[in-house]
């Protein structure tokens, strides 16, 4: 079962519910691993502090000029949807970071003076906190191109009972990617009218791309009644509300698992867990 | 003309209230909502919308099923995975996969394939108590974020042109990847709104780097200071110590800030906020010099 925190909207908590949610349920029993896939932002190794952790190097393909013959014909420019080539009297300059590694500058060249190399974009490491086990994708600073990170991440997932997915905010193609394979996804706003906005655009991509949402409001008591109203609308099940909590905002600031100090967190922790393992096809249980 | 782009790494720090705070003191100004896909510097710089444009970017592959034979080359040779076969055994593409690259239409023998235009979001502009914001909205499940991003940084630049206003200020959206490298082209100073958090800390580090690559200035805010006031010195001690980076000051948690804002309150009216984000602007001039 893969379970992804996405929001619309920055800081309102993703990080927080994921980590929380998969360690408290890998302490419990159930075989659990926390994937963050926030590549560029990735926070959840801070809570979590993995130790023997193991790295890999992730490789895109680009473009290079292998030969001299290069006659200048422009065709791999005019392919290019990427404008990752501009090609100059008789050589081609290239853009890697532009790439989007659809080999079509290769198949076009007449000469067949292009082939194509490996370009590190970022690295995925894995290790363990305790029984979970914590993977993080991490864009090497300067890289553009976060989706292929993204899947690579989610590929490097060793098959286990619970993958929560931790997400990076926005709904564009970062975003897709890391909630395109999950079985289940949940939201998680805040209740101002930022939240909101954003709220409804997330919901509007995970539904475009077939996927069942439910959601989580952080600080519930800071904000008015449009989040609550709208969820309530669209039929989408409010599985925790949590209020805002200084001793959550101090343990989150430190970097602790902030819920083994607010049962309030943990309740709502352990809503969220009833309805992923109530979600599951074989409705395996957890001790508690 | 001066850009100052007003980034953080990790989401939810602050970045649309700085964005908005000094769009307001340096009124008259062109500001930009460049986080196109969770947009919100219009939910609080209102005014009215003076133009309205369709933005098309990339291209999607459409089949011919007539003319498909199904023979899986494209398929085959799609890095996207964007392409398979339905039951009737013609090729399909799944348009949120489609990258727009070209290759099938490229390897298809029976000429099956064509690219069609997409329509990927809308761009706005709105004439506001501040002068002008550009803004946009990306379609739903919509990628092509960083080329709205660039198309509507050159849309605000045309605008102060006309406007002869010589100030842009861009709500930079979080990350570090494409749409804020889209953001941060051709900007003057990146103004990077941190927080007294682990992840804030290390978003900020990785946002220096990400500024040290592109050789940009860069110059930090700490918001919401006091929830961990150890943290903020520790923040500020490191900004001291890379020596590269200005430190602008700081800001309290207020809790009352997202839904004043949203009530179309004058950001510069929330208690207290006004004298600090005026000495932030005025520090942030001194920089541009």
């Amino acid at each position: 079962m893969k379970v992804a925190f996405a929001s619309g909207k920055g800081g309102t908590g993703k990080t927080l519910f994921a980590t929380n949610l998969a360690y408290r349920a890998a302490g419990k029993g159930l075989a659990a691993a926390y994937v963050d896939v926030d590549v560029e932002a990735p926070n959840g190794h801070l809570f979590l502090v993995p130790s023997d952790t193991s790295s890999t190097r992730l490789s895109v393909e680009v473009p290079f000029l292998k030969t001299e013959t290069c006659s200048g014909c422009g065709e791999c420019q005019k392919f290019c949807a990427y404008n990752a080539i501009v090609a100059l009297r008789d050589t081609v300059m290239l853009f890697p970071e532009l790439c989007h590694s659809c080999r079509g500058c290769m198949r076009v060249c007449p000469e067949g003076a292009l082939a194509m190399k490996k370009r590190e974009i970022g690295s995925i490491s894995r290790g363990f906190r305790d029984a979970l086990a914590v993977y993080t994708g991490t864009l090497d600073v300067g890289e553009a191109r976060a989706v292929p990170l993204i899947e690579g991440v989610l590929e490097s997932v060793e098959h286990t009972e619970l993958v929560i997915i931790d997400a990076p905010p926005g709904t564009s193609c970062s975003a897709m990617a890391s909630v395109d394979t999950a079985d289940l996804v949940v939201l998680v706003t805040e209740p101002t009218p930022f939240g909101l906005h954003d709220l409804t655009l997330a919901v509007e991509m995970c539904r475009a791309l077939g996927k069942n949402v439910s959601a989580v409001i952080n600080r519930s008591d800071l904000g008015d009644r449009g989040v609550f109203e709208y969820l309530e609308r669209e039929g989408i099940e409010t599985l925790a509300a949590v209020p805002f909590d200084k001793s959550i905002a101090e343990a989150y600031a430190a970097g602790k698992l902030a819920y083994e100090n607010s049962s309030e967190l943990a309740n709502a922790l352990q809503s969220v867990e009833d309805w992923i393992i109530k979600s599951m096809p074989a409705g395996k249980e957890i001790a508690s | 003309m001066k850009q100052i782009v007003v980034l953080s790494g990790k989401g939810g720090t602050g970045k649309t209230f700085v964005s908005a705070s000094l769009s307001a003191i340096a009124a008259p100004v062109v500001s930009v909502d460049c986080d196109v896909d969770a947009a919100n510097l219009a939910l609080v710089l209102e005014g009215k919308d003076v133009l309205t444009e369709d933005f098309s970017a990339g291209r999607r592959a459409v089949i011919d099923t007539d003319a498909c034979t199904g023979c899986s080359d494209c398929i085959d040779e799609c890095v996207f995975d964007a392409l398979s076969l339905d039951d009737n055994g013609t090729a399909v593409v799944d348009e949120h996969k489609c990258d727009g690259c070209g290759v099938c239409s490229l390897v298809c023998g029976e000429g099956a394939v064509s690219m069609k235009d997409n329509l990927a979001g809308r761009w706005f502009v709105r004439r506001t108590q501040s002068g002008f914001l550009v803004h946009a909205a990306l379609g739903i499940a919509q990628d092509n974020s960083g080329k709205l991003v660039a198309r509507i940084r050159q849309e605000a630049v045309n605008t102060a042109e006309k406007e002869s206003l010589d100030t842009v200020i861009i709500d930079g959206p979080p990350g570090i990847g494409c749409p804020v490298h889209a953001s941060v082209t051709g900007a003057d100073l990146v103004l990077a709104v941190s927080e007294p958090t682990v992840s804030g800390m290390h978003d900020l580090k990785r946002l220096i780097d990400l500024c040290r690559h592109f050789e940009i200035k860069c110059a930090v805010v700490i918001n919401k200071f006091d929830l961990d006031i150890s943290r903020s010195r520790r923040i500020e001690e490191m900004i001291e110590a890379s020596g590269l980076v200005s430190f602008l000051g700081t800001l309290p948690f207020d809790k009352q800030v997202p839904l004043n804002m949203a009530l179309g309150i004058d950001p510069l009216e929330i208690s207290g906020f006004g004298p600090l984000m005026k000495n932030i602007w005025e520090k942030t001039l001194e920089m541009l010099k």
